[in-house]
């Protein structure tokens, strides 16, 4: 058997019947990554000492009759923009190279309280701007079902951990699209919780009222067990919304008759790749086949998302990355004078799209613009919140495309920078609202490329969005082939 | 043109962020088109609008004002560049 094919719930199992140890998974997900990260790079940082170490505790509380949670013993991959208490954490850039905080984020206290296995910190786009993972201070990563071309980003490490099964079960964070873009182009499972769900406390802040963590698994199983875990209240997070969280694991029912299926015209308009629009339809079929009611509806703002999205995400970036100055932590370029110590450690400490966006944001939020651009973004940010609220009075679920293409070549974008924001176009709406979105195989390009379906819920709706995951995921013959047992690519291509 | 070469140069100051000349040029093109497809949002009349600044309604979040425990000092100061007797070091201001 090998283990680090296997879910989360599969290994959960074999764990509470003891016929394997947590030592041993974690070890075979340790041999794993050796062997597949010279061609995938999804880590920066790897702790396989410590998570030796965990896993023999784990053992021996299973061996003292310890009732076991569903994520003790699993070995998990943090994307390397939350905090762990003595682990580095760069968030992709030079900037904070060397940066070792001194404490957890909520969610990595609330993954060492289940018992959970943290096996490293995965490679990012620098402080999660880009949708490639090329922008990483650390080199790119490739994505393991075509090594020439992205993961996606920004949580490209750790959607290309969990497909090459360098993972267990990851986190990600989504400020437009960058835990339900990669899961697609990797083939795997990518949720982004309602805004205010997870905790930010210790999540490196991009924009505030749009970054979210959360799960990337290999199934739809697997999401709803590592939900359970990470969200609730933390008064630590002043936006973090003091509501009961619902057990996830009782949306796991494969039952969708009478659910209406929102499909959005916009989202299937021209320069969605065909194999990708053909795979959402055929799931959307398979869906209307057991019962739910296809619905047409518009929103009709899509249009504007890219330009709102591209302006509020800069221009709260601009203002948290204010403090990457040199004096409490990461890089410093030594100085006389402290301006010029402050624009030598920026100059050379952030890449070029960071700076690209910390100038977008300046400009925006500068006098005489303010009012053209930020004020105007938000305005629109408006109508589109509205848009969803109107489209979801006729269906229970929206279901369209996550990326409008397969994964796309390693350097196919990056000197183009629009066209590169171009790729979070059906993704990044669902921030804006703050509305729930995963994003689940549903089938694969000629080329054998994954292609993402995406779900998205009203606020709060998690629970019948994974409904409809677990069904979609049920009842296509696509997801078999990246389940344990099957015709992974593993063995092939690596 | 959306933005010029000069104002380039006054975002960069404004942000603490130098750029060579070459790249100035490479910014200022790249910005420009960025910021052209931005416009793009003056199509819409917003005039009775109200903005979003936040996906979730929320008033002032406060707590009680109680003294609880903080990060040992020396612990935060670890990470610092440079650091001495319990404060941040950094270069001389004027």
């Amino acid at each position: 058997m090998e283990l680090a094919k296997l879910t989360c719930h599969e290994i959960h199992n074999l764990l509470k019947s003891k016929e394997i140890t947590s030592l041993e998974v974690t070890s075979a997900v340790i041999s794993r990554i050796e062997a597949v990260e010279p061609d995938v790079h999804a880590y920066i940082t790897t702790t396989f000492e410590q998570a030796l170490e965990q896993a023999k505790l784990v053992d021996k509380e299973i061996l003292q009759g310890k009732e076991l949670s569903p994520l003790a013993g699993i070995p998990i991959a943090i994307k390397d923009n939350m905090c762990t208490k003595g682990i580095r954490t760069t968030c992709g850039s030079k900037i904070l190279h060397n940066f070792i905080p001194p404490y957890d984020a909520f969610v990595i206290q609330r993954l060492k309280e289940a018992g959970a296995i943290i096996i490293g910190k995965t490679n990012m786009d620098e402080f999660a701007m880009g949708s490639s993972t090329e922008n990483s201070y650390f080199g790119p990563t490739r994505n393991p079902w075509n090594l020439d071309t992205v993961p996606g980003g920004s949580s490209g490490g750790s959607a290309a951990a969990v497909a090459a099964d360098e993972a267990i079960l990851a986190l990600g964070s989504d400020t437009g699209g960058s835990i339900r873009q990669p899961a697609a182009l990797c083939g795997v499972v990518g949720f982004k919780p309602t805004y205010g769900r997870v905790s930010r406390f210790g999540l490196i802040a991009f924009a505030s009222s749009l970054d979210q963590i959360g799960p990337i698994t290999k199934d739809v199983t697997d999401c709803a067990l590592l939900s359970n875990v990470i969200c609730g209240y933390d008064p630590q997070d002043s936006t973090s919304v003091n509501l009961p969280v619902p057990d996830f694991t009782k949306s796991l029912v494969n039952d969708i008759s009478g659910f209406r299926i929102g499909v959005p015209k916009e989202y299937f308009i021209e320069g969605i790749h065909p194999e990708v629009k053909q795979g959402v339809e055929k799931a959307i079929g398979i869906l209307e086949d057991l019962g739910a009611v296809r619905v047409e509806v518009s929103l009709p703002h899509t249009e504007y998302c890219v330009a709102v999205y591209y302006l509020i995400a800069p221009a709260e970036a601009s203002s948290n990355l204010a403090r990457y100055d040199g004096v409490q932590y990461g890089l410093r370029i030594p100085e006389e004078g402290l301006i010029d110590m402050y624009c030598h450690t920026r100059t050379q400490g952030f890449g070029n799209e960071v700076k690209r966006r910390i100038m977008i944001g300046t400009y925006a939020l500068s006098a005489g613009y303010y009012d053209a651009y930020y004020l105007k973004a938000q305005k629109v940010r408006t109508l589109i919140k509205q848009d969803f609220e109107e489209a979801f009075k006729r269906c229970d679920v929206l279901i369209t495309p996550t990326s409008p293409t397969p994964a796309f070549k390693i350097g196919s974008k990056t000197n183009d920078p629009l066209q590169m924001y171009l790729s979070d176009i059906l993704t990044i709406s669902g921030n804006l609202a703050g509305i729930p979105g995963v994003s689940i195989q549903s089938g694969w390009t000629q080329d054998g490329l994954p292609i993402g379906l995406q779900i998205l819920a009203p606020l709060f709706g998690e629970e019948r969005l994974l409904q409809v995951a677990y069904t979609v995921e049920q009842n296509t013959a696509e997801h078999l082939k990246y389940l344990p047992g099957t015709s992974h690519y593993t063995s092939q291509q690596l | 043109m959306a933005i010029t070469k000069k104002e380039v140069e006054q975002v960069c100051s404004l942000a603490r962020l130098e750029l060579s000349d070459s790249e100035k040029d490479e910014f200022t093109c790249q910005l420009d088109s960025i910021l052209e497809y931005m416009a793009k949002i003056n199509e819409l009349e917003t005039a009775n609008i109200l903005p979003t600044s936040h996906p979730i309604p929320l008033t002032n979040v406060l707590r009680e004002d109680k003294v609880k425990e903080s990060l040992p000092v020396e612990e935060v100061l670890a990470n610092a560049p440079d650091a001495g007797k319990g404060h941040f070091r950094v270069p001389k201001i004027f």
